[in-house]
């Protein structure tokens, strides 16, 4: 067994929060500069020449990439093994998010009530996932989520007789939907299966995964390329003006479900697609 | 097409700007969300007055994170427009004539641009780092409770705009994405 002291956490969470909403990781950077390359309509062209710079000044100065530093969705896969001393462990990732959202000039953004409203003042608290793995490691991603993009996403809950026919046509419903709103270039996250709360958390992990690589079933991998080629057929482009770039990457999480059902979520994010990860 | 504007944005201006041109604004601009709508709607419903005068006016659809030590103003990218529909209308009503975001707008604020000379402008949503450059002063003016929605008037200098949506109704949205198809079938 390892201790891991609660502070440790908060630290680390602190540090992911600033160097998440500071650093658009290499893959989306990369993705964003292969569309580029690709894209043959002007004004596209000029929309992602200045979201590249817009990525370049943001890591150059440490500063914000977008406004919208997001809700801090903080995912902790905890080993069997490691005892957490010190304090308790949602007070230590909350901490670390007020640190990280106040010492990084990070915007707050959360509000404590979904209908009274009122804004908590330090971006608390943080949307926490907690899953027990082998060892004594802990592995923590911290990814900020903007609502813009959050805010077009859709989950249904479809007849299996539905088929992948009824996933594929739903995959682009919600691009179609989202047009312009969620700051195309997008990311897509797809999760099909589980329960209707796994489904949507499926999604959500899928945007966590680095946007080069594929799902491990080949199956899965090939859906991902067409329903990604089919998506920048829609012609919606950066910021919904026109062009090919409508989503930079598509990724998509599966688990099994029930024999009555087939959930599939869509969780929408934009050309800032953050997280950051690191183990303790 | 490229166009240099100095604000205030009159009704002659307005005119001359169409969907799909490119812009770089100069001048005074104030940001408000839609807290701060709600609010300025109430005000005006009690028969009071808005914050700043509104003849004119260009509204920024933004919510900026706090200024680091040195800066103007923190990252300062466009939030979702349709939030503010419900409140657009009015605005124009009194006079506020350019409207800053991103996203698609109801048909209804769209009558209201066609009604009042209205221009949607679109800055590029995400890229708060590169709009902050543009902006060269910010002043606190009302509704400070509200933290970044707080009410703020800027004064910017070549802030780059797309003008999503025309005092005719025309809209970039539509046209560019009909435009980009039918180049793909020809």
């Amino acid at each position: 067994m390892r201790e891991i002291q609660a502070q440790q956490i908060t630290d680390v969470v602190e540090k992911l929060c600033i160097e998440a909403n500071q650093y658009l990781p290499g893959d989306v950077q990369g993705a964003i500069r292969k569309c580029r390359a690709c894209e043959d309509w002007e004004i596209a062209q000029g929309v992602l020449d200045k979201i590249i710079t817009n990525f370049e000044i943001a890591e150059k100065e440490s500063v914000p990439i977008c406004q919208d530093t997001g809700m801090a969705c903080v995912f902790l896969e905890i080993g069997q093994d490691v005892h957490i001393v010190g304090g308790n462990l949602a007070e230590a990732v909350d901490e670390g998010v007020r640190r990280g959202y106040a010492n990084g000039y990070l915007r707050k953004s959360v509000v404590k009530d979904p209908v009274r409203r009122g804004n908590t003042g330090d971006n608390t608290p943080a949307m926490l996932y907690t899953e027990i793995v082998p060892g004594e490691e802990i592995k923590v991603t911290v990814g900020p989520k903007g609502f813009g993009s959050e805010n077009m996403s859709m989950i249904r809950m479809f007849k299996p007789s539905a088929g992948l026919q009824g996933i594929k046509d739903f995959i682009l419903e919600a691009v179609e939907t989202a047009g312009p709103n969620p700051c195309p270039p997008m990311v897509v996250g797809v999760g099909i299966g589980g329960t209707f709360d796994k489904c949507a958390l499926l999604a959500k992990k899928a945007l966590m995964r680095p946007i080069d690589s594929s799902n491990p079933d080949p199956f899965y991998a090939e859906l991902e390329t067409e329903m990604l080629e089919k998506i920048n057929e829609l012609g919606i482009g950066p910021q919904g003006f026109g062009g090919k770039t409508t989503a930079i990457g598509l990724n998509i999480e599966t688990m099994p479900t029930h024999i009555a059902g087939m959930p599939c979520a869509v969780n929408i994010n934009c050309h800032v697609t953050r997280h950051k990860t690191e183990v303790i | 097409m490229e166009k240099h504007i100095q604000l205030p944005l009159t009704e002659e201006i307005a005119k001359t700007l169409h969907a799909g041109d490119s812009v770089y604004l100069t001048g005074t601009i104030y940001t408000s969300r839609d807290a701060g709508h709600k609010r300025m709607c109430e005000a005006l419903a009690r028969g009071e007055e808005l914050p700043f005068d509104p003849k004119d006016a260009t509204i920024y659809y933004v919510g900026p994170t706090p200024a680091k030590p040195g800066q103007v103003i923190g990252s300062a990218g466009p939030t979702t427009s349709g939030r503010m529909d419900a409140y657009a209308p009015t605005m124009m009503s009194v006079g506020a004539r350019g409207m800053i975001g991103k996203g698609a707008r109801l048909p209804e604020v769209v009558e209201a641009m066609k009604k009042y000379s209205g221009v949607y402008f679109g800055a590029i949503g995400g890229a708060g780092a590169l709009l902050a450059k543009c902006i060269k002063k910010a002043e606190l003016i009302a509704y400070e409770d509200l933290g970044a929605e707080a009410l703020r008037k800027l004064y910017v200098e070549d802030m780059p705009l797309v003008v999503i949506i025309d005092s005719e109704g025309n809209n970039l949205y539509e046209e560019g994405k009909a435009a980009y198809l039918s180049s793909k079938k020809q």
